[in-house]
């Protein structure tokens, strides 16, 4: 029984209110020919018939299991213990929203709490909060937050232009009511020195990528130094399997607010999302941070317990004038962080990262030595790097894909002054056979040349 | 409810009291009995100035976050650190030790137009 409550007299009382005379006008807009296009479909068929034609459907999916994957640029193919999928999927966490009543819910805000707590130690910073979507997402909340904290006195944002360029794209779509000036990546080729010389007393905040989207490590000396001096706040965008033992972490340099994508925390790659927004901040910013935030406490009898605190920043309390529309976060993505974090244990992120670091440099090491191809590398990198190759990185990457390499991003897309350079991605998932394929391959096309 | 004599009064629930050639501000006993618990004050900055009505700071409580207005324009010249630590003398002690800012109004005589504590405790019983 189809559930509409309004009688034939509301309706004509309604469609009258707003100068119509039939329900069908409403879809006046929509051309004639498609409003009730008459659909083509096949008999019913059974379901195992069903289920076969699906199967073949699937096969023409590929995976990364299929390929050596190159592709990086913000998501990576890391390792994803078995223990995440399988605890994470049990009915206990694997709801479609976030349960946060403390009464109900000690699993859930614990694991948040165990969350934020490690993500504070291996950015460095004080406190984190629940999460958000994404780390371009967390990025934009950063940017508005800094101006939150100069009570909108400051408007301006400064962003390096090897930052991610999504990031930056969605930096300018989450800003646009908030009446503030976005600058400082118009010209790819700034880079620290001309971005120090943007900042001024309408400076909200500085936003760099360490390592940068290319990969590279910044020369942090002296920058949060800069950054203060003028009153502005110093965001960085990390990656946060970079911080923990192999480099310092953003914390110790002076960041104010730091912020990654954490999908390299066990979260695998899932076709582009669901990914998370890591957000963290110094202790004295707390009262203006976005987003949830889970506190440990004592109940009345002295027992451990976990709610959420601070709620005074969000929307439900302050309206209008909250921190940030964000009253969620991303649950489950930051409960498999918190899962791989603790399965991974010190250690085992450090030997995770140190892999990547090493098979990387193999890699850009090989690489360079082919003809045609040359490693771009100025500055110390981590797990990415730029290849000037002799052909474009589309022909490439079709080449490779023949050989069962997925390659690496086409920067050209997104910076068109970098003809033919190819960002390569390679993580500890990449084995030296893999590697040698690779090289090998884009010898052959090099020689073709 | 308390009302301090020497104050006069803003609809907002705010007092202003002549010091000096200065005035001191902070809330009243009924604002903070409203708010309950109060646990973090955001205190502006010493040499801002606001227009009459202007927001200056926010305080939260355990169960709310309000805005206070200036009832009176001028320049803040001493804000009170000390409620960064401890916020709950604004519920103990709203009109001595709770005291918020400091400030050179622009035009003095603008105090002479706010409630006055009689009026005040009017309008609050009216509420």
């Amino acid at each position: 029984m189809p559930y509409i409550p309004n009688t034939k007299a509301n309706q004509k009382e309604m469609l009258a209110a707003i100068g119509i005379s039939a329900m069908k006008d409403l879809f006046n807009d929509v051309p004639e020919a498609y409003r009730y296009p008459e659909l083509k479909l096949p008999k019913a068929a059974s379901e195992i018939e069903i289920l076969d034609e699906l199967y073949r459907i699937a096969l023409k999916n590929s995976t990364t299991g299929c390929f050596a994957t190159f592709l990086g640029a913000g998501a990576y193919n890391h390792f994803v213990p078995s223990v995440i999928p399988s605890l994470a999927g049990r009915g206990e966490f694997l709801t479609a929203y976030t349960p946060y009543q403390p009464e109900v819910s000690q699993g859930t805000l614990q694991a948040i709490f165990e969350y934020q707590s490690m993500v504070a130690e291996l950015t460095g910073m004080e406190v984190v909060n629940a999460s958000h979507y994404d780390g371009a997402t967390s990025m934009a909340e950063a940017a508005i937050m800094s101006v939150n904290v100069s009570n909108y006195k400051r408007r301006k944002i400064v962003v390096s232009p090897s930052i991610h360029p999504q990031y930056r794209e969605t930096l300018r779509t989450y800003l646009p009511g908030k009446q503030v000036e976005i600058g400082g990546d118009e010209d790819h080729a700034v880079g620290l020195v001309e971005l120090k010389g943007m900042l001024d007393g309408d400076t909200a905040c500085l936003i760099v990528q360490n390592p940068t989207f290319f990969g590279e490590l910044l020369d942090v000396d002296g920058l949060a130094d800069a950054v203060h001096s003028c009153g502005a706040l110093l965001v960085v965008v990390t990656n946060p399997i970079t911080s923990l033992g192999l480099f310092k972490p953003p914390g110790e340099y002076g960041a104010d607010i730091v912020v990654a994508e954490g999908q390299p925390f066990g979260a695998g790659l899932n076709f582009g999302g669901p990914y998370l927004g890591v957000f963290a901040a110094r202790q004295k910013l707390v009262r203006k941070m976005p987003g949830r935030l889970v506190g440990e406490t004592t109940d009345t009898e002295g027992r451990r317990g976990y709610v959420l605190t601070l709620s005074t920043r969000e929307q439900h309390i302050r309206r209008e004038k909250a921190t940030s529309n964000i009253c969620t976060n991303q649950g489950l993505i930051a409960l498999m962080a918190a899962m791989y974090l603790a399965y991974m244990g010190k250690s085992g992120l450090r030997s995770v990262a140190e892999m990547c670091y090493h098979k990387a440099h193999y890699a850009a090491g090989e690489i360079d030595k082919l003809d045609g191809f040359s490693v771009l590398a100025e500055r110390p990198f981590f797990n990415e790097f730029v290849v000037q190759c002799p052909q474009p990185v589309a022909e490439i990457n079709a080449s490779l894909l023949e050989s069962g390499i997925l390659g690496g991003y086409d920067l050209q897309k997104d910076y068109p002054d970098r003809k033919n350079q190819m960002l390569v991605s390679v993580t500890e998932l990449n084995t030296r056979q893999q590697i040698d394929h690779l090289v090998d391959t884009l010898g052959s096309i090099g020689s073709v040349q | 409810m308390k009302v301090e004599p020497n104050a006069r009064y803003s609809k907002e629930h705010e007092w202003v009291r002549k010091e000096g050639d200065l005035f001191v501000y902070g809330i009243t006993d009924h604002a903070q009995d409203q708010l309950s618990d109060i646990v973090y004050i955001e205190l502006p900055n010493v040499g801002e100035s606001f227009s009459a009505g202007e927001i200056i700071c926010v305080v939260e409580s355990v169960k709310a976050a309000a805005d206070l207005y200036l009832p009176i324009a001028g320049e803040i010249v001493e804000i009170h650190e000390a409620l960064i630590d401890t916020p709950e003398v604004l519920n103990s002690d709203p009109y001595e030790e709770g005291w918020i800012v400091k400030f050179k109004a622009a035009d003095p005589a603008d105090w002479d137009n706010l409630l006055s504590p009689q009026d005040y405790e009017n309008l609050v019983e009216e509420e």
